[in-house]
């Protein structure tokens, strides 16, 4: 299967920035099947974490209020091109995805 | 109910495909990285502050993650439309040019409950972060900074046309 992460770092000067897509329902647990009426339990990313160099960069904890197939950018110093960054995530069902991409 | 579409992201997914490729080819030799830390450091669960995920209010969500109060900061920039069509995906940033910011925090105060995201930024990391945030109404959004230990906030005040938490 394919990853749920997608992933663009690219080093400008000394920090790179980061811009991230993952594919997840991030079902707040308010809304309601349209079909059967009953509510569709909750089901989100709780916590997302970047690593470089063996060091974590960046930590998002999220609840059912972020959107539907996530996205986050942030910008970190002392990544260089070519450097491996590592993503992972684990919802609150335990399911949980990681990948490791090339900073370009 | 708005549905996300992959399609204008076809072309990037197909540029991203090598990207994706080469990085799980260097998965093997990550894990062997000598570090006082962990192997590495995975996404934990455990780290989840679920206790502030709970909270109905400013004052409660900001005690629950740092245990203090936070004060209004001009240096604090929060990104946010006036006016927010689509309730289910409303896109916020914030930065700031306070030193030593270590945390992060983007409350949504009408929401059912406040707490939306909370970021940690260690050493390093720049004071920055940005995402989509599902808003039920109209609603004053509050970015909060931990600067040298001590809680800096920013607000906006944003108009949704379509509430983003019902069916």
């Amino acid at each position: 299967m394919a990853s749920t992460i997608r992933i663009k770092a690219v080093a400008s000067g000394d920090a790179t920035t980061v811009q991230s897509l993952i594919r997840h329902p991030m079902d707040s647990g308010f809304v309601k099947d349209k079909k059967t009426g009953k509510p569709i339990p909750a089901h989100f990313i709780e916590v997302l974490n970047f690593e470089h160099g063996g060091k974590t960069v960046f930590t998002a904890f999220w609840g059912p209020a972020v959107s539907k197939d996530p996205y986050v950018k942030f910008k970190f110093k002392g990544g260089k091109k070519g450097d491996e960054l590592k993503i992972s995530w684990v919802d609150n069902k335990g399911q949980s995805d990681s990948l490791v991409a090339k900073i370009r | 109910m708005y549905e996300f579409s992959d399609a204008p992201n076809m072309a990037r997914r197909t540029i991203l495909k090598g990207a994706v490729a080469g990085g799980l080819a260097g998965l093997t030799g990550l894990g062997l990285s000598s570090f006082p830390f962990p192997a590495y450091a995975a996404a934990d669960a455990k780290e989840w502050p679920a206790d502030a995920f709970k909270q109905k209010s400013e004052a409660d969500v900001l005690k629950a993650l740092y245990g203090k109060t936070a004060e209004a900061s001009d240096k604090i920039s929060l990104d946010a439309p006036e006016i927010a069509e689509n309730g289910a995906v409303v896109p916020i940033a914030v930065s700031s040019t306070l030193p030593n910011v270590t945390g992060i925090a983007i409350l949504v105060l009408n929401n059912p409950n406040v707490l939306a995201a909370a970021y940690k930024i260690p050493a390093g990391t720049e004071a920055l972060a940005s995402n989509r945030l599902k808003m039920a109404k109209t609603s004053k959004v509050v970015a909060v900074m931990e600067s040298n230990g001590k809680l800096y906030s920013a607000s906006k005040q944003v108009k949704v046309t379509v509430g983003g938490c019902g069916g």
